[in-house]
């Protein structure tokens, strides 16, 4: 009985208990989060990426703040079914700007991890406002509210400094400083994106959705944001220029 | 002058929320700064009432500290209510959408609310109020700290709940599952976590028992591994000191395994070891035998401990997670399977001995029904991590059939066997108020369960293989609206069985309330009207 005789040990001491468990459960993670940070074949080489702009970034965290996570994903798996239905896989990369990130758990409705550009922006607006009118089949709550809902962008500077900090997001101080202009520019009609065109213009790509996205040219509202953001995912990466035999992990 | 500086600090507290309001940096974080001020204003005004600047009779602490028990042990079964009852409304919204009223109550600000109701307010205080009580009994030792100490870790936890609560309706969440609290709730519950945990090393110190008892080890294991995954994973940098906005400390596939290693070890940390720390005490004190196997406590204590941290990758099979560490996850998930069984083993054959009290005594009944679910949902558990297996369960609603036998046969059923053993104890009373409504309860719990997991086994098979489906053209066969309305029986069947289960526990409510008032019920014995065994 050598093992339950040194085993007394650890049952009479609380010190020894505690380091004890603390190292045991201590090992797990170390042993899978930490190298994730260091291999550098974590995530794929890509052309395309690119942080969000202000109003895609405020339109996220509307994605967020009404829990749009729980019941949808944004994550496609390599599985032939799933790329017919919804599209290319998923890779790391295109969630490399994600703080945090949002691949969801639960399918109640389908993934949107590529969504962007399959419906019009009316068809999103329609949709959101009220579900049933365009998917009688749907389960989902009306969001109507975000039309009404003026947007609170008089601070996204702030927003993009706190994803800058500690190196994260490449955002450029003119990004940060523009922050309220560009929320402007990207959904005004006809306004002049010169300068937001120069700010996001990756790859050589100017690739950002553009324009009045909730039928209400007057005003920048919640919705405005949210469909800027639900009309640019999964549209970032050119899949023309990747090689997936290049990225096997 | 009791209570005084627990009243002083209460209006400070008071006095920086209404400031916090005044300078808030966005319209929720006012919003939520009002809440907070008048949570701590009424806590203010009610301590007041109770300072006594001077005489007053002395207060006996020579003994176990069981005012927080005693509450906690109504509150428990007061978040337990609230819980089950945001299921059974979610469930409804599922079933029919028009129970959606937006902005503040549609599905997506409900659910948070519902799984931090079970999770957090249910399952913690639960944790909470048993750990005061099983510490205190098994190292012959009062409450270390004072009482100031358990007072503060007691109502900062409950404050916490409040806190996350009413910030998921306003839309203030971090959109982590399981850890959406935004960042300054989340020190809150940092501070409050290592004052629980000093309190609790503390009375561990100046036991007066040789051993430490193995419900400690558990509990121990429970509080240093959550203070471990809530840090880590709740990194992040606020937009604003006066805002609710924060932006995660990693992005993308690390922060998605961070995540998920919080998310499985919030179940495993939370939902189990906490737990079984509750089995190994209330089992054997409920059935009057000692514990198994003293040997297998040994084994499947640390075999446990150091496997479930590894388990997490398996939230994450397919995804953009490098394979090595999917595979990982899931050797280490299956791996999860045997010590899962040790404490299933342990807790059962507790009873050898005394099966027949099973038949006789409603409480026991109850244990062993929340440690066969235990077991089954660990075995469950495994199968599912298997890549394999996963790549049809995954997103579908059978892992919410997987989770909720968890959660409402193994959390559910131990905690409801505990209150029904400590209510006549903490409050001197002979016996329960009726053996017999416990039984009712037993059965609506069992049924809602059997219910609950069965219609959505059916319903994620379905969804998972019509998701899949091709005609022989090569062509799939259902569009997801069509996955969608055929879950719709489903879901009324799921959000009956909830009903039910929600039904046992409002009986409980009444039974706990007259065994306080020290009513005892007319009813026929429960062992008078079983057949005797044979001489």
């Amino acid at each position: 009985m050598g093992f339950l005789d040194k085993h007394k040990a650890l049952e009479k001491n609380v010190s020894l208990l505690l380091v004890g468990s603390l190292l045991v459960v201590s090992v797990g993670g170390i042993v899978e989060i930490a190298p994730l940070f260091y291999f550098q074949n974590t995530i794929e080489k890509v052309e395309g990426m690119r942080p969000y702009t202000p109003l895609e970034l405020a339109g996220r965290n509307i994605y967020i703040r009404e829990g749009c996570y729980t019941c949808h994903s944004q994550m496609i798996r390599p599985f032939r079914d799933e790329v017919e239905r919804y599209g290319q896989y998923s890779l790391a990369a295109e969630s490399m700007y994600d703080y945090p990130f949002q691949w969801g758990s639960k399918r109640t409705g389908p993934d949107l991890a590529r969504i962007g550009g399959r419906y019009s922006n009316e068809w999103q607006v329609q949709h959101l406002t009220d579900p049933r009118s365009v998917v009688p089949e749907s389960i989902m709550p009306s969001y109507g509210f975000l039309s009404k809902t003026k947007l609170e962008y008089e601070n996204m500077g702030a927003h993009l400094k706190a994803n800058e900090r500690f190196n994260r997001v490449p955002y450029t101080v003119q990004q940060i400083e523009n922050a309220v202009a560009d929320v402007v520019a990207q959904a005004t009609p006809d306004a002049d994106i010169s300068g937001l065109e120069e700010r996001y213009t990756y790859d050589g790509r100017f690739n950002v959705p553009l324009g009045d996205f909730d039928g209400n040219p007057e005003e920048i509202t919640e919705m405005d944001a949210l469909v800027a953001y639900l009309q640019m995912l999964g549209t970032l990466v050119d899949f023309s220029t990747y090689v997936p035999e290049d990225n096997y992990r | 002058m009791r209570h005084l500086s627990g009243t002083i600090i209460l209006a400070l507290g008071t006095l920086l929320a209404v400031l916090a309001a005044a300078f808030a940096a966005d319209s929720l974080f006012r919003i939520h700064a009002i809440i907070l001020a008048l949570t701590l204003g009424i806590a203010t005004i009610v301590m007041l009432r109770k300072v006594q600047v001077s005489g007053g009779k002395e207060v006996d602490r020579s003994g176990y500290m069981d005012e927080p028990v005693r509450i906690g042990v109504i509150l428990t079964v007061f978040w337990g209510i609230v819980g089950f009852l945001q299921g059974v409304l979610i469930a409804t919204q599922l079933a029919w959408p028009e129970w959606n009223i937006e902005p503040w109550f549609n599905f997506g600000r409900m659910r948070p609310l519902h799984t931090s109701a079970v999770i957090f307010a249910f399952g913690g205080t639960a944790l909470l109020t048993t750990s005061f009580y099983v510490v205190q009994r098994t190292c012959r030792a009062r409450l270390w700290g004072g009482d100031g100490l358990a007072w503060f870790v007691f109502w900062g936890y409950q404050l916490f709940i409040v806190m996350a609560a009413t910030g998921y309706l306003l839309g203030i969440t971090q959109g982590r599952e399981y850890a959406e609290p935004e960042w300054y709730v989340d020190i809150w519950l940092t501070i409050v976590w290592v004052a629980y945990l000093v309190l609790f090393l503390g009375t561990l110190v100046k036991r007066k028992e040789k051993h430490i008892y193995v419900a400690n080890w558990f509990y121990l294991a429970f509080i240093v591994t959550i203070a471990m995954l809530h840090v880590v994973n709740n990194l992040a940098v606020p937009v604003s000191l006066l805002g609710v906005k924060s932006y995660s400390m990693f992005s993308g596939v690390q922060d998605a395994m961070t995540q998920w290693w919080y998310g499985h070890n919030a179940v495993g940390f939370f939902l189990t070891a906490g737990f079984l720390g509750m089995m190994y005490y209330f089992m054997p004190k409920q059935a009057n035998r000692p514990v198994y196997s003293y040997r297998l406590s040994i084994v499947h204590f640390w075999s446990l401990i150091f496997l479930y941290i590894w388990a997490g990758p398996h939230h994450l099979h397919y995804t953009a997670l490098p394979d090595w560490t999917q595979t990982l996850g899931m050797a280490f998930s299956v791996m999860l399977w045997m010590p899962s069984w040790g404490g299933m083993i342990n807790g059962l054959m507790t009873l050898s001995g005394a099966w027949d009290k099973i038949r006789t005594d409603p409480i026991i009944r109850m244990m062993v029904m929340a440690v066969a679910f235990y077991g089954m949902s660990t075995f469950e558990g495994p199968v599912m991590s298997i890549k394999y297996v996963n790549s049809l369960s995954h997103y579908t609603d059978w892992t919410i059939g997987h989770v909720h036998s968890g959660a409402l046969g193994w959390v559910g059923m131990i905690t409801f066997g505990a209150i029904y053993f400590l209510v006549p104890r903490l409050w001197g009373r002979k016996q329960l108020y009726s053996l017999r409504m416990v039984n009712w309860h037993f059965w609506l719990a069992t049924l809602g369960i059997v219910i609950y997991a069965a219609s959505l086994w059916v319903a994620g098979i379905t969804q998972g293989l019509m998701w899949k489906e091709y005609d022989d053209q090569g062509f799939l066969v259902y569009s997801f609206a069509e996955s969608v309305s055929a879950l719709h029986p489903y879901y009324v069947l799921r959000m009956i069985a909830g009903l039910l289960y929600l039904t046992g526990a409002l009986i409980m409510a009444w039974n706990v309330y007259k065994t306080i008032r020290g009513d005892v019920r007319s009813e026929k014995p429960m062992a008078a009207s079983a057949m005797q065994p044979a001489e």
